[in-house]
């Protein structure tokens, strides 16, 4: 029987679902408001919501002190770089385990997934030393690297349930119509798992961009993405909470951006299976 | 060309064995039906030709070359899927294009042959449509283009007409059979229907628990199957089997003998029974009869004859026709 939903029902739902995105979105908004502030006002007791006074000097400083465009590029190039290597390892290996699988591939796909269970700091020595003699540090090749290798097993676990939603008819009848494996993945696997690529996609750009472990711990100025740039806003010369916040938002409002025309597809690719 | 030898071939999925030895010899331009009930094997026997599964023992052979280890896209057959299998994203005209576009044709040659595969098809009117935009009809019309246009040594279907209605489904019978025979290609065709199998067959494997119980014509089998899985399995309603007493007098273990080949009578001669159920398709009349000592027997009468539920009537094998089996269930030499 179908449940009656009441007027009432409705509108408590809908004032839950504002409160909880509220709540949610409140961080972003506050910092958003901070970079607005003077130095001042951005620690005032009682905090100070919207009568203050607005001023956009903090973005001017961030400008002069330091050089958002070189920062942007190397997130754009680190985040789109190690996502794009990690799908075109990603895609194969999920075709692989989704449609030749062996008695070991559910091993393999939770050993994959137990790195991440790993702390990332534990590995920070090692990985440190490496890169530094192989003088990967503060490059963008290095960040790549660790990026991909980082956001692969997600990558994979995701394309993975995706892939297993494909009917493996589909993929006999490519094989039977004479297509190789390569020809097979990029004419028929990949364009009927599009929005399953797509989202994954977009979710591993979002995850790289705001990795900050990584980035912060090997790369410093040349490489820098936007990560390292809020974090020089930090400690060194004391808290400016205003400076910080206008670094912040700069930073994220690329992805933010992304975020907002991509999400339609990524709740689709999120809830792709579960839903139907 | 188009001749497919099995020799011995062998499919083991871990432990259990699914296709148990099976050797077959098939002539190029032949029709020939596996059948058999479900689980039998005769899915995996196709996908073992196919090349989709590989072999644990054994030898395929076509047109004499060995393709025991050669993949499925090189052995130039086609296939026609239960579930149709057409590529969702891709038009009518992309479906049926693909293999030729996979083996490099070039692009005038590739748009003459599937125009005229769509003719042959009538599906020349959609040809810009996508396959969700299709009726069933239409989309098993697509996979079966999809299978000619690449002009294969071999077709093989695999159970292609069991997602269709009935009517449907005795329409689309006559097509492949009229487009097979017109292509004169070697055709391979999965069904766990009897009807299907007799009526598009050259030749019919039976297969039961991974074993070729009989290979031959439509009426080869059902005039003389080698054993009682085949008896029973072909012809429709099922062969009656007497055991005990009565086939001792014929010398054997089991006797069987089809409903149609019991004459049904008031009075007179036979042995005697009451009529249990009696079902009436106008032309005929199936009558299963409660026969003491030997048990329920179906026999095939008229429709005018009338007989009712709970009538007491006669029935008359038709000593010719009686087949014999011994108790492993061969059947005995006349």
């Amino acid at each position: 029987m179908a449940r009656k939903v009441t007027g009432t029902k409705t509108a408590i739902s809908t004032g839950a679902a504002w409160i909880v995105g509220f709540i949610i979105f409140f961080p972003i908004l506050w910092m958003a408001l901070t970079s607005f502030k003077t130095e001042l006002d951005a620690f005032a007791t009682p905090p100070q919501f919207l009568f203050f006074h607005w001023t956009t000097e903090n973005y001017g400083v961030v400008q002069e002190r330091s050089d958002y465009m070189l920062h942007a590029i190397n997130s754009i190039i680190t985040a789109g770089g190690s996502t794009l290597i990690a799908m075109l390892i990603a895609i194969p290996a999920a075709w692989a385990m989704a449609f030749a699988p062996t008695k070991r591939t559910k091993d393999i796909l939770l050993w994959m997934l137990s790195t991440k269970m790993m702390p990332a700091v534990g590995v920070m020595v090692p990985i440190y030393l490496i890169y530094r003699d192989f003088g990967l540090l503060d490059t963008r090749v290095g960040l790549v690297i660790v990026l991909c290798l980082g956001n692969l097993p997600i990558v994979i676990w995701m394309l993975f349930t995706y892939f297993k939603e494909i009917p493996k008819d589909i993929l006999e009848a490519a094989r039977m119509d004479g297509a190789t494996i390569a020809k097979e993945l990029f004419f028929v696997l990949t364009p009927m798992a599009l929005p399953g690529i797509a989202s994954t996609l977009l979710l591993n750009v979002i995850l790289a961009w705001n990795e900050a472990f990584w980035t912060l711990n090997l790369s410093s100025s040349a490489a820098a993405p936007l990560t390292t740039f809020i974090a020089s806003y930090s400690s060194p010369e004391g808290l400016f909470w205003a400076k910080l916040s206008a670094a912040s938002t700069l930073a994220i409002a690329p992805i933010l951006i992304l975020g907002w025309f991509s999400q339609k597809q990524l709740v689709r690719g999120l809830t792709f299976g579960a839903v139907k | 060309m188009g001749s497919i030898t099995l020799e011995h071939v062998e499919k083991a999925f871990g432990a259990t064995k699914i296709i148990q030895g099976a050797s077959l010899e098939i002539q190029d331009g032949s029709f020939v039906v596996f059948v058999g009930p479900s689980g039998c094997g005769k899915t995996t026997l196709l996908r073992l030709i196919a090349g989709l599964e590989d072999v644990t023992g054994g030898r395929i052979l076509i047109d004499g070359r060995d393709v025991t280890s050669v993949p499925p896209a090189k052995r130039g057959l086609s296939m026609v899927f239960q579930s149709y299998a057409l590529y969702p994203h891709m038009s009518v005209r992309g479906n049926i294009a693909f293999g030729l576009k996979m083996a490099g044709t070039p692009k005038a040659e590739i748009d003459r042959k599937v125009e005229s595969a769509a003719s042959i098809l009538n599906l020349t009117p959609y040809l810009e449509r996508k396959p969700r935009d299709l009726s069933g009809g239409q989309r098993q019309r697509v996979a079966i283009g999809r299978a000619i246009v690449r002009e294969p040594k071999a077709f093989l279907f695999d159970e292609p007409l069991s997602n269709l209605d009935a009517a449907l489904r005795v329409q689309m019978r006559q097509e492949v059979t009229r487009l097979q025979r017109q292509l004169a290609t070697t055709a391979i065709y999965v069904t766990h229907d009897q009807v299907e199998a007799m009526t598009m067959a050259d030749r019919i494997v039976v297969l039961n628990a991974g074993r070729i119980e009989q290979y031959g014509s439509p009426l080869e089998l059902y005039e003389h199957p080698a054993n009682l899985f085949v008896a029973g399995f072909i012809g429709s309603p099922k062969m009656n089997f007497i055991g005990k007493d009565v086939a001792g007098q014929f010398g054997a273990a089991t006797i069987g003998v089809r409903p149609e080949h019991i004459t049904v009578a008031r009075d007179g001669e036979g042995w005697e029974g009451t009529v249990g159920v009696a079902e009436h398709l106008g032309s005929d009349t199936f009558v299963y009869v409660d026969v003491p000592q030997i048990g329920t027997l179906t026999a095939r009468t008229v429709g005018e004859m009338g007989i009712r539920v709970g009538d007491r009537i006669r029935l008359r094998p038709d000593e010719r026709r009686i087949h014999r089996f011994d108790a492993e269930g061969r059947t005995l030499a006349a």
